[in-house]
């Protein structure tokens, strides 16, 4: 997978005649040990290897869960009970998988505003950050249609509303709707084709997954600094460095993560969907998944027709161009430096568009009345205007710090007046993000 | 940093004040717009925190109280009577427990429904043969299901309150709920309010100013021969843990599995983190 010579040389017999016939072992060896990584990458770099094991611990818990359950509308919320109450560790299993979605978005938010901080789209690696988007889309869609599987009342309503989204494209709209739904409404040949596609979809993400560690062998990892790889003394071996790193990484993640499953399981869920499905009885507020809850926002803050596209048509091509934005960030950012610890201006509109997706999630949980409408709709304007205007602008006026020559020569820089100390522990903010 | 943080720190404080600006609202006592109007009030609960277990002559008190009162109107579809065991009840207890309902089973051989006494591997039998009866029977709206009320049950605590609730570990918001809602009828509604045919006041209920279940307990109802305080409070107390024992059955084993696992995480995470030192110590990064 990784670009330049394979050093790789088998020292046993069988494994020379591996090696002839098919080549598995090097690819490991040339992948996860020799491959060479920048040494100067913090702990927002680990992030890419705790999504791999959210991924692997999604889908071990969840094959063990489908066994268990029901997908049918009269059977479902008993099946996922009968997994609660009856099931040998049925508990955690469940726990771990609700809450297991709930952390594989925390993580991929952190991986995702890691990538536009330092910058990590720009060339050559705009393909990379693209397969990224689009795990990212199919994250959401599984995260969507396991959600409804328990069959609560959110499920349900949820899924009612998400699924009347589509109804707002014109001439085609209906049509998708209804193929979505299996019908005129939510009901049982909707569960069904969600489960299907919730079981179905992870294994595609895992194979979006494949791409998209092939790009990064391929282009190699980017660094805190930005600058490219110019010489064997600026990078490391993937083993043993990069490898303790990471495990370090994971154990901490796992840490909040396992807080979660065993003290607050049902802080990132909602009640409601401890009540079974009632298509009688709409719930107060339908509210989605955590992880939704900014583009809800931004759906809920279009509540004015723009010439023939009406309110809801407006709301939904906001939402869908919320994360479109994402696909066009590497040609959006016109700067020719890369990483924002060079760049003063974009570094503090950075942060304020963290805080802003921030303030949209909190608006997403908000009823859509009042005050709260206004500031969602100027929270919108500044999400879009980060991407459409900030971005390009910023990049053509903006004067960049001095970059140093090479990722050394930042690193021994910095070490110098750090009062030697190299490890990561007093490593200067420049490379904490 | 220190601009990333004034940055921070600035975007901080607007979004606070906004929060503020959107919470004033106009507030009448007779035409309120928000529920719950009182909020639940915070117990300390056995089962709360990282170190929580049941008290089980609560549970068995809250049982009792269940099976005396609420049971008229609320089932409890998904507790079967074998996990009885968890409140400290021997198997023969609990056998002779579940004979003293009657289930309604079948067919038999020749194809005819019968009755029986209950057995321990049976769930509750509802009070109702099906919702609409219930409903008929209750002017108009099902009593809910109680197997999972303590969970399908919460206040929105709000921000940043939620935030707090993460450090406090506070999820209890359900048997929370329940209690304040038992002890809430006794209050009186503010002058001018208007409330509905067929319906009672409760400050606490969290979707409007009154519901369709009168008081459902009065004072000394229910006999207790452990000496507890036979009061409304008391039985509110109790029946809100047997509910939240009812909903999450194996919260103790849950708790008591996560503290291993926090503390293998712990003692892990240190030795991988050492070894991580030693492994960067000759590269500076």
């Amino acid at each position: 997978m990784s670009a330049g010579h394979s050093t790789y040389t088998p020292k046993t017999g069988i494994g020379r005649w591996f090696d002839a016939r098919m080549p598995l072992p090097r690819l490991v060896y040339d992948s996860f040990i020799a491959y060479p990584v920048p040494r100067n990458l913090n702990y927002m770099w680990t992030f890419g290897g705790i999504l791999s094991i959210m991924l692997v611990s999604q889908i071990l818990t969840g094959v063990v869960l489908a066994m268990h359950y029901t997908s049918d509308t009269g059977l479902a919320f008993g099946s996922v009970e009968k997994i609660m109450r009856d099931v040998n560790s049925g508990w955690l299993l469940r726990y771990m998988h609700s809450n297991g979605a709930s952390f594989f978005f925390v993580a991929v938010y952190l991986h995702i505003f890691r990538g536009l901080y330092y910058g990590s789209y720009k060339a050559p690696r705009e393909l990379l950050w693209i397969l990224g988007c689009i795990i990212y889309l199919l994250m959401m869609a599984t995260g969507f249609m396991g959600y409804v599987l328990p069959w609560g009342q959110m499920s349900f309503w949820g899924a009612t509303v998400i699924t009347g989204f589509f109804s707002a494209i014109p001439l085609v709209g209906d049509w998708i709707q209804q193929l979505l739904l299996g019908g005129f409404a939510v009901d049982n040949p909707t569960l069904n084709r969600f489960f299907a596609l919730h079981y179905l979809l992870p294994f595609m993400i895992a194979g979006v997954v494949v791409l998209h560690v092939w790009a990064l062998h391929v282009v190699g990892q980017s660094n805190p600094t930005g600058i490219e790889v110019k010489s064997k003394t600026d990078t490391v071996a993937f083993t043993p460095y990069a490898t303790i790193k990471d495990a370090f990484g994971m154990i901490v993640f796992l840490f909040f993560f396992a807080y979660f499953v065993f003290y607050l399981p049902n802080f990132l869920g909602h009640p409601d969907n401890y009540i079974v499905a009632n298509p009688l009885k709409t719930p107060a507020h339908i509210v989605p998944e955590w992880y939704f809850l900014p583009f809800y926002a931004i759906l809920r803050a279009i509540t004015f027709n723009i010439g023939p596209i009406n309110s809801k048509l407006g709301g939904v091509l906001c939402m869908f161009g919320a994360i479109a934005m994402l696909f066009l960030v590497p040609w959006l950012d016109t700067s020719k430096v890369r990483s924002a610890v060079y760049r003063p201006w974009y570094r503090l509109f950075f942060w304020l568009f963290v805080a802003d997706a921030i303030l949209l999630g909190w608006l997403g949980s908000q009823p859509a009345e009042g005050s709260y409408v206004f500031m969602a709709q100027m929270a919108t304007l500044f999400y879009f205007a980060f991407f459409l205007i900030v971005m390009p602008v910023l990049g053509l006026i903006e004067t960049p710090r001095r970059l140093p020559n090479s990722i050394t020569e930042a690193v021994l820089e910095k070490n110098k007046g750090g009062g030697g100390h190299p490890a990561g522990a007093t490593a200067a903010p420049e490379t904490k993000g | 940093m220190k601009k990333i943080l004034t940055s921070l720190a600035l975007v901080g404080l607007v979004a606070v004040g906004t929060a503020a600006f959107a919470a004033e609202e106009a507030h009448n006592a007779a035409a309120p717009t928000h529920f719950p109007i009182n909020e639940p009030k915070e117990l300390s609960w056995s089962f709360a925190g990282p170190f929580g277990t049941y008290d089980r002559a609560q549970l068995q008190r809250g049982l009792k109280v269940y099976k005396e009162v609420c049971s008229a109107c609320h089932s409890m579809n998904l507790v079967a009577f074998r996990s009885l065991a968890d409140l400290g009840y021997s198997e023969a207890q609990i056998k002779a427990f579940a004979a003293e309902y009657t289930i309604h089973d079948g067919p038999n051989d020749a194809g005819d429904m019968f009755d029986r006494p209950g057995k321990p591997s049976d769930h509750f039998p509802a009070p109702f043969p099906n919702e609409e009866a219930a409903a008929a029977a209750n002017g108009g709206a099902a009593p809910p299901d109680m197997s999972l009320l303590a969970k399908a049950r919460g206040v929105e605590r709000g921000f940043p309150r939620f935030i707090f609730d993460i450090f406090t570990q506070y999820a209890q918001g359900g048997p929370d709920y329940i209690h304040s809602l038992l002890t809430g009828y006794d209050e009186k509604p503010p002058e001018g309010m208007v409330i509905p045919e067929g319906t009672h006041f409760n400050p606490f209920f969290m979707s409007g100013v009154s519901l369709k279940m009168p008081k459902p307990i009065s004072d000394g109802q229910v006999t207790y021969d452990d000496g507890s305080p036979q009061t409304v409070d008391q039985y509110a107390r109790d029946v809100s843990a047997f509910l939240m024992w009812a909903a999450e059955p194996h919260l103790e084993d849950r708790k008591k599995t996560g503290f291993r696992v926090m503390v293998f995480l712990l003692l892990f995470g240190a030795l991988v983190y050492m070894t991580k030192r030693k492994v960067w110590a000759d590269v500076a990064h």
